[in-house]
């Protein structure tokens, strides 16, 4: 199964429901300002959020006043031209720089950080990179023991020390054993934070501030973990999370489910920042690079 | 972030002129703003249309109250709609008559199941019970070893096993082992899983089945999406829910999910959780969840506390004062006073819309302390006339009160702010005087 039909896979269910409800509007053939609102419905449905939405739905207005768009299918043409110009081209996260490459992965509680981390670790070791996993999600019960499993399940590495210890000193050890080691890839976990909770964050600001100590250059990426079934209070995390440390990519994950994830348009359009990972399952390899051709492409067809 | 909804009402309701009677356009305006204010505190799509169509059945030639202004008028039936809809508080696990009482958690991942779990069982322990949790999650790697770790910091045992490796045989076996040890609440962790995973939909519906629990307690995250709908719709068709619980209402999302997922189930919401740590969960208030939704603080339990204070008498006497422009230091002090006695002053502040936009109050109760002192080393003659407070006077009065001249000038300058303002209510003709200090 290619890559395509796989992300179609998983994004079946995500399909089913925003595609039946968008063909059955395009399927109608004529098209007035009340497929427009409706379109908006599904728009707001989806949690891309009132802002976008109306963004969107004004600019296919312009067209459909200048009969740009009058049938079905250029009225969906547009709507796929729309939403891709707001989420711009894929930027899957690209390894750069010295040795080791350092990615600190961030999110509110709950989202999948470790889960997420976890995949990504198998991923890179099945590409024939050395991983090393830093337990720096100090404070949950059993965290470091879920990392652990993750980290035998990839053939990573595992820097760890002991639940309610200093997190920055486990990123620390951990990119510094790297470098020892000539490993190539460090991917830090973090506790899951609020990101309204000001100490939390500054605890976070000083592992960020460690990670650039120890190693001139890093963190390269700084991933925050969104959960698709969040709503538009993931703009709100992705807007302080980049405030408190820079993000530099979203990991989008649990896009198996019935949530459409709309967010990300949000997230993208107010803040730059772009969707680099899909988490479409609970399998080791349920994660994927984000394609913005594909993710719209599998939305509509 | 967002602009109050109370703001954005009064700003439409401006440029009526006529009270009485509600109009239909202005209250399609009105509810124009409400739409998108849920929208935006994430309210299912389907859900606000219902609820914006059944308000404006109600609020359509609604004579609006003495006391009121249209936008408040309007915003206290979208208030009353909504608090009906989130029902009254239903914060009580019902416990069965035969122990143990056997609570399910169900949700989806990462909604806070084993954490609630755990505040669940500290709840139970405090008021006297003898509480078990059975880690019955065996899909998340180190779910048990969570598990573990959070009842041992409640001193409550967990019943786990690292042979069985089915969740339904478990769970009957926990039951056995509760009863066996006296246990009158089984707390029952179960695995996140997706309402449309049929397969492990099916298994909680046979963990249901063998152990037949009290009450099934579905587990929601309150930052949830216009997906609460379905998720909730899911669980409580196929497995039955009795209750919720909302999850991580301690940030700043709006908890629009809490509305969905009560429309869409019509079970109440019991608790909610409001941190990480494991006494954080509270009992589930309507009227708080309904005006954090709307974004407009807790007005109308401000109000009502204000009136409790108040004595209406008292009320006119300040009234009057305002009017004749002879407020006074020895004014401000009882202000001060009355609103202190209305409570923790964070608490008052956080009911205020827009509170945060205002410059120049701080959140400090200490501040308060220091104003009264500074107030109390005044001169009879310059609390009446703040004019004559010339710079020695000032250093004299921070000596007195144990502050600075700094301090002493913030004071004196929020006075004349205070009085400059109080002065606009006078000057505004139809502008209702507060009956109290609009701090």
């Amino acid at each position: 199964m290619g890559l395509f039909d796989r992300l179609k896979e998983g994004l079946s269910k995500t399909r089913k429901g925003f595609v039946e409800k968008v063909e059955s509007i395009f399927s109608r053939g004529k098209i007035d300002e009340d497929t427009i609102e409706e379109l908006e419905e599904i728009l707001i449905t989806s949690d891309i959020g009132i802002h976008a939405t109306e963004e969107i739905a004004n600019s296919l207005r312009e067209k459909f006043k200048k009969g740009e768009a009058k049938e079905s299918n250029s009225l969906k043409e547009s709507l796929k031209k729309e939403m891709g110009l707001i989420l711009g081209s894929s930027a899957p996260i690209v390894l750069f720089g010295e040795k080791p490459f350092v990615i600190l992965t961030v999110g509110v509680n709950g989202v999948g950080k470790t889960t997420t981390i976890g995949k990504l670790a198998s991923r890179f070791a099945s590409q024939g990179h050395s991983v090393l996993l830093a337990a720096a999600d100090t404070f949950r019960a059993a965290a470091i023991e879920q990392l652990e499993i993750w980290a035998k399940r990839a053939g990573a590495l595992l820097v760890k020390h002991q639940s309610g210890s200093d997190p920055a000193a486990v990123a620390f050890d951990a990119i510094e054993s790297a470098k020892h080691k000539n490993i190539d890839i460090v991917i830090i976990d973090t506790a899951g934070r609020l990101h309204t909770k000001s100490p939390l964050m500054e605890e976070l600001k000083k592992v960020k501030r460690v990670v650039e100590k120890t190693m001139p250059g890093a963190p390269q990426e700084v991933l925050l973990v969104v959960d698709a079934t969040t709503g538009q209070n993931a703009l709100r995390q992705a807007q302080l999370f980049n405030e408190a440390i820079g993000v530099t990519g979203i990991a989008l994950t649990k896009l198996d489910g019935t949530a459409k994830g709309g967010i990300v348009f949000a997230i993208k359009k107010e803040l730059g920042i772009p969707v680099r990972l899909i988490g479409i399952g609970e399998g080791i390899d349920d994660l994927r690079d984000f394609d913005t051709k594909e993710f719209i492409g599998a939305l509509f067809d | 972030m967002f602009e109050s909804l109370t703001e954005k009402l009064e700003s439409i309701f401006k440029k009526l002129r006529s009270r009485g009677l509600l109009k239909e356009e202005d209250v399609d305006a009105a509810l124009k703003e409400v739409r998108f204010a849920l929208l935006e505190a994430d309210v299912n799509f389907r859900v606000v249309k219902d609820f914006i169509q059944k308000v404006k059945e109600k609020a359509v030639g609604k004579e609006v109250l003495e006391s009121l202004t249209p936008g408040q008028q309007v915003i206290k039936i979208v208030n009353d709609e909504l608090c009906a809809l989130l029902g009254g508080a239903h914060s009580k696990i019902f416990l069965s008559p035969n122990p143990p009482t056997i609570i399910m958690m169900v949700g989806l991942h990462g909604s806070g199941k084993t954490t609630t779990s755990a505040k669940l069982a500290r709840l139970f322990k405090k008021e006297g019970r003898r509480p078990m949790l059975v880690a019955a999650d065996l899909q998340r790697p180190a779910a048990i070893e969570q598990l573990i770790t959070l009842g041992s910091q409640i001193d409550v045992p967990v019943f786990h096993s690292k042979e069985i490796k089915d969740p339904v045989t478990l769970c009957a076996d926990s039951l056995r082992k509760a009863k066996l040890d006296a246990r009158d609440i089984l707390i029952l962790d179960t695995a996140g899983r997706l309402h449309i995973d049929d397969s492990l939909m099916a298994e909680l519906k046979r963990i249901k089945e063998t152990v037949s629990p009290k009450e099934v307690i579905f587990v929601a995250d309150a930052m949830t999406g216009q997906d609460a709908v379905n998720s909730a719709k899911n669980f409580n068709e196929q497995i039955g829910v009795d209750g919720i619980i909302l999850t991580k209402m301690d940030g700043d999302a709006r908890g629009g999910a809490a509305i969905s997922i009560r429309e869409i189930t019509g079970k109440p919401i019991k608790f909610i959780g409001i941190g990480e740590k494991i006494e954080m969960l509270e009992p589930f208030y309507p009227e708080r969840v309904a005006s954090r939704i709307l974004g407009m603080g807790d007005v109308l339990s401000l109000i009502e506390q204000a009136q409790k204070t108040f004595e209406q008498n008292e009320a006119e006497k300040f009234q009057e004062k305002i009017l004749a422009d002879s407020f006074t230091f020895d004014d401000l002090k009882e202000q001060l006073k009355k609103i202190r006695n209305m409570g923790p002053l964070e608490n008052l502040l956080g009911m205020i819309p827009g509170f945060k936009k205002m410059k120049g109050l701080s959140v400090d109760e200490k501040e308060f302390v220091r104003m009264e002192a500074i107030i109390n080393s005044m001169t009879l003659s310059e609390r009446r006339n703040h004019n004559i407070l010339n710079g020695s006077r000032r250093r004299r009065i921070a000596m007195g009160s144990g502050t600075t001249a700094a301090d002493v000038n913030r004071v004196v300058k929020q006075y004349v702010e205070l009085k400059k303002m109080l002065k606009m209510f006078k000057g505004k003709k139809g502008l209702k005087l507060p009956k109290f200090l609009p701090f």
